[in-house]
C-alpha cells in the first residue's frame, strides 16, 4: 500500500469582497500518492491556482476564508497547522513554480542571492557553510542545463531570457529537495519550442529526484504529454478524474468533452463551436451542478443537487448525473 | 481560376535603431495575399510577425521595400495614406483589455470609426445595432462598458469595431491567444463565417500552428525577421521542409494519437532564439539547426520554390530541385 502524500477533502474557499462573498472553491477533492505526476487542468478562473495556494497556505486571509475542508499532507492537516509548521512545510516539503518567472524573481537581487537564500532557508538544521551553499547553487543551475552557472549567479533576472528565468525558478524549487512540487502553468509565458525544452527538463529532474508533482495548466496537450493521472476542474470543483490516457480516449463529463473538442487539432478537422455561455459568477453561482447552465445534457436533477463522483471504470470518476449507475 | 492579389509585400524591411544596435525586426519579407484567403503568419516571440503586421497597417513606415494593396503603393505611414485605404484595411489586436478604452461605452467605441469615415446609412444607433447583430451580440451591449463583459466578448467588440468601416482586408494580430480554448473556438467560428459572408481577406498573425491547420489557406513561418517557409496549408503540414518548421511542429503538445503521428520524429528542440540585435551570420537558424552544414554558417540561403506554391529558404534544398 503506497502512502498518500496529499489528500484534499471537500475544500471550500471563499473570498469576502465588496458586494458579497465569492464562493470560489466548492468542494475540491484531490488525492495523490508519493511519486505521482498529476495534472490539474481547467480554464481561466476555475480555481486551479486558488487550490494550489491553499495547499501552501499562501492565500491572503482575509479576504480569503476556508470555511470547510481538510488538506492532509503526510497525514497531517495543513489547515490546522501553526505558522511554525507551515514554515517547515515551505522550507522542506512543498515548493511551487509560478506562471510568470519575471514576477516571481526579485529584480533588484542577483540570481545568486535569491537561489542561495532558498537553499539556506531550506537547510537550516544542517548548519551549512557558505561554500557548500554556493556549491549546491551551482549544482542546481547545472541540473537545469544552464551554461556558465558561475556567471549566472552574478546576473540579475533582467539579463536573462524568459526560458532561462523559468529554469532558474525550477532550479530554486528543486534545490530545496521538497517532496512535492506544484508547478502552476510553468510554461504558459514561453514560446512553444522553449516550452518543450523546459517541460522535458522538468520531467527528467522530477524523475531523478523522485519528486511528486502537480502540474497545473490550461493546456490539455501538455497534460497529455506530461502526466499519468489528471483532474479536470470547472468552476471550483473537480468534474472528472482518470488515468491521463483514458481521459483523452474516453472523456465522460460534458465539460471535458466540450473542452477537448474545442482544441484545434493538427489533423485539421475544423474548429468545434466551443462551449456556449461562460464561467459562472462566483458571487451567485448556479445551484446544483455549476456546469448546468452550459451543459447540453442538462436534466432537472442537475439544477437541484450537486453531483457526487461516480466511479465508472477503475479509477475513472466523473461528477455528473449522466453516469449515475 | 484567376485569383486577385489583395496585398503584395516585396522585400519589406523594418529596422529599429537603438542604443544597443540595429534591430532588424523585419529583414526582407516577401509574400502575397490573395483575395478571400487567410494567410497564417506564424512565429515565436521576437520573430517580427507583429512588426510586419504593423508596417502593413502603417503604424510604422517601412525602412525599405514596398507594400502594394490592390495594386496601389501604400508603403508609408498611416497619416500619409488616403482615408480610402485606411477604411479598407483594419486590425484586431491581441489584448482587447488594452485595445478598448475602458471609459467609453461600447456604443461610443463602435461609433468612432463611423464618425471618422463619415459613414452614414440610417441612424448611428441603428448602425451600431446592425454591427452588434453581425457579430451575434445582443443589441443592449451597446450601453455596456468593456470591463463589464467577458474577455471573449471584448474581443468580439474589437472585431465589430474593425468591421464598422466595411473593410475588405483585416489583420488579426493574435486575436485569440489571450483567451481560453472554449472561447477561442467561438471567436474563430465567428471570424470564419464573417469571412464567407463579407468576402474578407485575412492576415492571421499567431504562434499557434494547430489553429492555422484548421483555419488558414496558406501558412508562412517567420524566424528572426525572415520568412523561412511558406506553403498551402495541407501541403505545409503533410510535407514540412524547413528544419525550424519541423522543430516547431514536433514541439506542439497534442491531444490524440492521430495528431502524434503527424509530428515529425526525432527533432528535439534546442537552443534559444538569438537576440534580434545580434543575428548570427549566414542562415540565422544555424545555431539551433539539427541539420547544420558548413555553408549555413557563411551564406544566407535563398528562397526557392520546392513544389508548386511551396517555398523554402534552406540550404538542404539546393536551387536545382526548384
Amino acid at each position: 500500500m503506497v502512502e498518500k502524500l496529499l489528500d484534499i477533502r471537500d475544500l471550500h474557499v471563499q473570498f469576502d469582497v465588496y458586494g458579497g462573498t465569492l464562493k470560489v472553491l466548492n468542494g475540491v477533492n484531490l488525492c495523490m500518492e508519493e511519486g505521482e505526476k498529476v495534472g490539474l487542468v481547467g480554464e481561466t478562473g476555475c480555481g486551479k491556482t486558488t487550490t494550489a495556494k491553499s495547499i501552501l497556505r499562501i492565500l491572503p486571509e482575509p479576504p480569503a476564508r476556508i470555511p470547510k475542508g481538510e488538506i492532509f499532507f503526510k497525514n497531517q492537516d495543513i489547515l490546522k497547522m501553526g505558522s511554525r509548521d507551515i514554515r517547515r512545510i515551505h522550507a522542506h516539503e512543498i515548493s511551487m513554480i509560478f506562471q510568470d518567472p519575471t514576477a516571481s524573481l526579485n529584480p533588484v537581487f542577483t540570481i545568486g542571492d535569491q537561489l542561495m537564500e532558498a537553499i539556506k532557508y531550506s537547510s537550516i538544521e544542517d548548519g551549512i557553510s557558505k561554500r557548500e551553499i554556493q556549491r549546491r547553487a551551482i549544482q542546481s543551475l547545472q541540473d537545469v542545463a544552464l551554461p556558465d552557472p558561475e556567471r549566472i549567479l552574478e546576473n540579475y533576472p533582467i539579463q536573462l531570457s524568459g526560458g532561462m528565468r523559468q529554469r532558474i525558478c525550477i532550479a530554486m524549487a528543486l534545490a530545496t529537495r521538497s517532496r512535492l512540487l506544484i508547478a502552476d502553468e510553468p510554461t504558459t509565458s514561453l514560446d512553444v519550442t522553449i516550452q518543450d525544452q523546459v517541460l522535458r527538463l522538468l520531467g527528467i529532474l522530477v524523475q531523478e529526484k523522485e519528486t511528486s508533482t502537480i502540474l497545473i495548466t490550461h493546456s490539455l496537450g501538455i497534460v497529455r504529454e506530461w502526466t499519468k493521472r489528471v483532474y479536470v476542474m470547472y468552476a471550483g470543483a473537480m468534474v472528472e478524474t482518470a488515468r491521463t490516457e483514458e481521459l483523452f480516449e474516453k472523456p465522460l463529463h460534458p465539460y471535458t468533452q466540450g473542452l477537448l473538442k474545442a482544441v484545434p487539432k493538427l489533423t485539421g478537422e475544423g474548429i468545434a463551436k466551443g462551449i456556449p455561455g461562460r464561467i459562472p459568477n462566483y458571487l451567485n453561482p448556479p445551484s446544483g451542478c455549476r456546469f448546468n447552465p452550459r451543459c447540453p445534457h442538462v436534466m432537472p436533477v442537475c439544477k437541484i443537487e450537486r453531483p457526487p463522483f461516480f466511479t465508472t471504470e477503475g479509477i475513472h470518476q466523473v461528477a455528473c448525473f449522466l453516469y449515475k449507475e | 481560376m484567376m485569383a486577385v492579389e489583395t496585398l503584395r509585400v516585396t522585400n519589406l524591411k523594418k529596422y529599429f535603431f537603438t542604443k544597443q544596435g540595429v534591430v532588424k525586426a523585419a529583414d526582407g519579407v516577401n509574400f502575397s495575399i490573395w483575395e478571400q484567403e487567410t494567410l497564417g503568419l506564424v512565429g515565436e516571440s521576437g520573430s517580427g510577425k507583429s512588426t510586419v503586421a504593423y508596417t502593413i497597417m502603417g503604424i510604422y513606415a517601412p525602412t525599405q521595400g514596398t507594400i502594394l494593396f490592390k495594386g496601389k503603393d501604400i508603403s508609408k505611414e498611416s497619416k500619409k495614406r488616403s482615408k480610402r485605404f485606411k477604411k479598407d484595411i483594419q486590425i484586431v489586436f491581441q489584448d482587447p483589455g488594452s485595445s478598448l478604452n475602458p471609459r467609453r461605452s461600447i456604443k461610443q467605441i463602435l461609433e468612432l470609426p463611423l464618425r471618422v469615415h463619415r459613414i452614414t446609412n440610417g441612424s448611428r444607433t441603428d448602425q451600431i445595432e446592425q454591427l452588434l447583430n453581425m457579430v451575434e451580440l445582443p443589441s443592449d451591449y451597446m450601453y455596456k462598458y468593456p470591463l463589464a463583459i467577458g474577455g471573449g466578448e471584448r474581443q468580439i467588440v474589437a472585431i465589430a469595431r474593425a468591421l464598422a468601416t466595411n473593410p475588405s482586408f483585416i489583420v488579426l494580430d493574435e486575436p485569440t491567444s489571450a483567451l481560453d480554448v472554449s472561447v477561442q473556438a467561438k471567436i474563430i467560428n465567428l471570424l470564419m463565417s464573417l469571412q464567407e459572408e463579407l468576402n474578407l481577406t485575412y492576415l492571421f498573425i499567431t504562434h499557434d500552428l494547430s489553429l492555422m491547420r484548421n483555419l488558414a489557406t496558406r501558412v508562412a513561418i517567420m524566424y528572426l525577421g525572415k520568412i523561412c517557409e511558406i506553403a498551402p496549408t495541407v501541403e505545409f503540414f503533410k510535407n514540412p521542409l524547413h528544419p525550424y518548421t519541423r522543430m516547431l511542429l514536433s514541439s506542439i503538445p497534442v491531444v490524440s494519437k492521430d495528431e502524434e503521428e503527424l509530428k515529425p520524429k526525432k527533432i528535439i528542440s534546442r537552443g534559444e532564439i538569438p537576440s534580434p540585435v545580434n543575428i548570427p551570420p549566414g542562415c540565422s537558424f544555424h545555431l539551433r539547426c539539427p541539420e547544420k552544414m558548413d555553408i549555413c554558417t557563411r551564406a544566407d540561403p535563398m528562397m526557392i520554390e520546392y513544389a508548386q506554391g511551396h517555398f523554402v529558404r534552406c540550404h538542404l534544398y539546393p536551387i536545382e530541385t526548384g
